[in-house]
């Protein structure tokens, strides 16, 4: 790089020895340029630094999904072969497998389907665990955001002191961890009659106050000259929130809807204490008691249960992160 | 919020509050107008809009809050039938209790290790792709994807990953280290941490870039001009306009290191590693008990930390808040 400032500074040297004013300027302009391309050269090199450090960081994470998805693709025979010794030690059985190492492989030796085929068409429970995710988290979703629709309308439409301290409540609520949330859900859904039925984890779920907190927010951002234009026409407070306010909200549902959906759709500690039946145990659950049974269909298993939020990701990337972008700050 | 800012406004008589409201970093807590007197037609308004919070509130109420003082309730009686009241022996047993207190032990020592860390990764990430890289939307994507996916589904390479005999061992084994047995060990809190870093560090990330997208231009344009350089910008103005989410984002990481029973469940299963015996074990065991009393206390007892913790750091919020506006 020093060449190249020697190469520019060549044409203007023989004027350099008469040393008038407007040579010393010249001179300095030529430092100054000389500056600002080290500091470019630099500012390449840590951002090449930069991309470099972001590409392993990236591959890394990727890692496990991808791993997941190439490995669901062996046949039940090469899973075993290679991660047999897994179960061995988890079951303490006699029988001995080809490698004791674990062999992690990337790429399978041969692309077979029958992880699939099996899990799709021969075993049924799989797909039934998979549907008790569906049924419980589906209505969770929607319920939830219609119930926060009408609270999160009532916080932001008027101020007051009441309302602030009821809003005070649903945050600290939102932020209690599941092990202060779940012995009050047990107790109430033992007075329901409800323990041990898919209601005690959906009801629940409904009335949990994330989605208020979210929605809140946005509404208030809501300019009210809306809403006093549409009071002018001579709507009233339900048409303003039918017809006004939840259009407006719209893309905000969607980003709330999938904030929901996942964390529904992940959820393990619910189940393992309100649903004492195995079978209504949603995959999430079964899949951690897949490893000492049937490892051959795991990965296929696995891959299916990650589709769903996937699809949901790849359709609206933008949508996740400005429902992640609203649920900053918890006041204001 | 397109359709916000190109709104007509039809009321001039409350021009300038809607003005302030608008803005994007309006403060917009501060107190309105509470003097003024509620009309008639207000007043109703207010009675309807209250039926729309009906079917929240009564939700909520069932489910939450009054089982939440029942539960307080339980913890301060020696048992549900015959009902004396003993109040804080509960909570001495419950400290007392062996299982309890490995419980906190390690719930607490996973926090510590794992908060600062995501806090500290996110923000770097955030920071990393808030500046003018290239590949810029591709690596945010990559870096949320972990969000979508579900730990359950990858858990099974976490564990061909950390097994006895698994890949890191025999990479370990290449570099002439001896194996470890990852998960039943002194090292399995680190198997755990690299989980919960992996799940979170997204969701964090976009907490704090959308953040930096707040910080007015016109500062950083002032900085630029009197010769800031890059760690200067960071230290002096980004970092004290990131204060507040770097509040948000600690108490969220937090409550989620409280969660992160749900990784080490579908890792080890129902009896993992004494070191990775979490308090959400130690809830799920009293509950197929079904004590009430240790139970309710340990609830009532997780409640209170969290309020103390929450109210520590808005507290913290306010100060740098205030610092910031003067």
């Amino acid at each position: 790089m020093n060449k190249e400032t020697i190469i520019q500074g060549n044409p203007i040297q023989p004027e350099k020895q008469k040393k008038t004013p407007r040579d010393k300027f010249e001179r300095e302009r030529i430092r100054v340029r000389r500056i600002r391309k080290r500091k470019k050269i630099r500012d390449k090199i840590i951002m090449g630094f930069a991309v470099l450090l972001m590409g392993i960081i990236a591959i890394i994470i990727l890692t496990p999904t991808i791993l997941t998805i190439t490995n669901s693709f062996m046949s039940s025979t090469e899973i075993m072969a290679n991660y047999g010794s897994i179960i061995e030690n988890a079951t303490s059985s006699n029988k001995t497998y080809i490698s004791k190492q674990v062999n992690l492989k990337i790429i399978p030796d041969m692309i077979s389907f029958s992880q699939y085929s099996t899990v799709l068409l021969k075993s049924p429970e799989y797909l039934i665990k998979f549907w008790n995710s569906v049924i419980m988290v589906v209505p969770i979703t929607v319920f939830q955001i219609c119930v926060a629709l009408g609270a999160s309308y009532f916080f932001a439409r008027f101020d007051g002191k009441l309302r602030s301290l009821a809003f005070f409540v649903y945050i600290i609520l939102m932020l209690m961890p599941y092990q202060v949330t779940l012995v009050p859900n047990y107790l109430v859904s033992e007075w329901l009659h409800i323990i041990n039925t898919r209601w005690s984890i959906i009801l629940p779920g409904i009335f949990a106050p994330f989605s208020v907190f979210i929605l809140t927010k946005f509404m208030k951002r809501m300019p009210s000259a809306m809403i006093e234009a549409a009071k002018l026409d001579g709507a009233g407070e339900f048409t303003i929130f039918a017809r006004v306010c939840v259009p407006q909200c719209r893309s905000t549902i969607y980003s709330v809807a999938i904030l929901v959906f996942i964390d529904y759709w992940n959820m393990v500690e619910q189940p393992l204490i309100l649903l004492n039946d195995a079978d209504m145990h949603p995959l999430s659950v079964f899949l951690s008691k897949i490893n000492t049974g049937d490892v051959g269909l795991a990965f296929a298993v696995a891959v299916i249960y990650m589709i769903p939020t996937l699809l949901m990701f790849f359709y609206s990337e933008d949508y996740l992160i400005e429902g992640i972008s609203y649920s900053s700050g918890i006041k204001g | 919020m397109k359709q916000i800012q190109t709104m007509p406004q039809t009321v001039p008589k409350e021009k300038p509050e809607k003005l302030k409201r608008r803005s994007p970093s309006a403060n917009q807590n501060k107190p309105k107008h509470k003097k003024v007197k509620i009309g008639k037609n207000e007043r109703r308004e207010r009675i309807i809009t209250s039926v729309f919070f009906l079917p929240s509130i009564i939700g909520v109420m069932i489910f939450f809050i009054v089982p939440f003082f029942v539960v307080l309730y339980y913890s301060m009686v020696d048992n549900p039938i015959s009902k004396n009241f003993v109040f804080l022996d509960n909570f001495k047993a419950l400290l007392g209790n062996a299982a309890f207190q490995r419980a906190v032990k390690n719930t607490l020592s996973f926090s510590v290790i794992a908060v600062p860390l995501v806090v500290l990764l996110s923000l770097v990430f955030a920071v990393i792709l808030y500046s003018n890289i290239p590949f810029k939307t591709q690596f945010r994507t990559v870096l949320i994807t972990p969000l979508m996916v579900p730990v359950a589904s990858i858990v099974l390479i976490w564990q061909v990953m950390f097994h006895q005999n698994g890949s890191v061992n025999a990479m370990l084994s290449m570099f002439g280290l001896a194996p470890i047995d990852w998960l039943k060990s002194e090292y399995s809190h680190i198997v755990i941490v690299l989980l919960y870093l992996w799940k979170n560090v997204g969701y964090n990330m976009i907490l704090f870039m959308a953040a930096l997208a707040n910080i007015p231009k016109d500062i950083m344009e002032v900085a630029e001009l009197e010769g800031a350089n890059a760690f200067q910008k960071f230290f002096h103005i980004k970092l004290r306009y990131l204060s507040s989410s770097l509040v948000f984002v600690s108490i969220l990481s937090l409550i989620n290191s409280f969660k992160v029973f749900r990784e080490v469940y579908l890792l080890t299963g129902d009896y993992p590693y004494e070191n990775l015996y979490l308090l959400q074990h130690f809830i799920n065991n009293t509950f197929r008990s079904l004590d009430y009393q240790k139970l309710s206390a340990a609830a009532i007892i997780m409640c209170l930390v969290m309020i103390v913790i929450i109210g520590i750091m808005c507290i913290i919020d306010n100060k740098i808040g205030r610092d910031l506006e003067e």
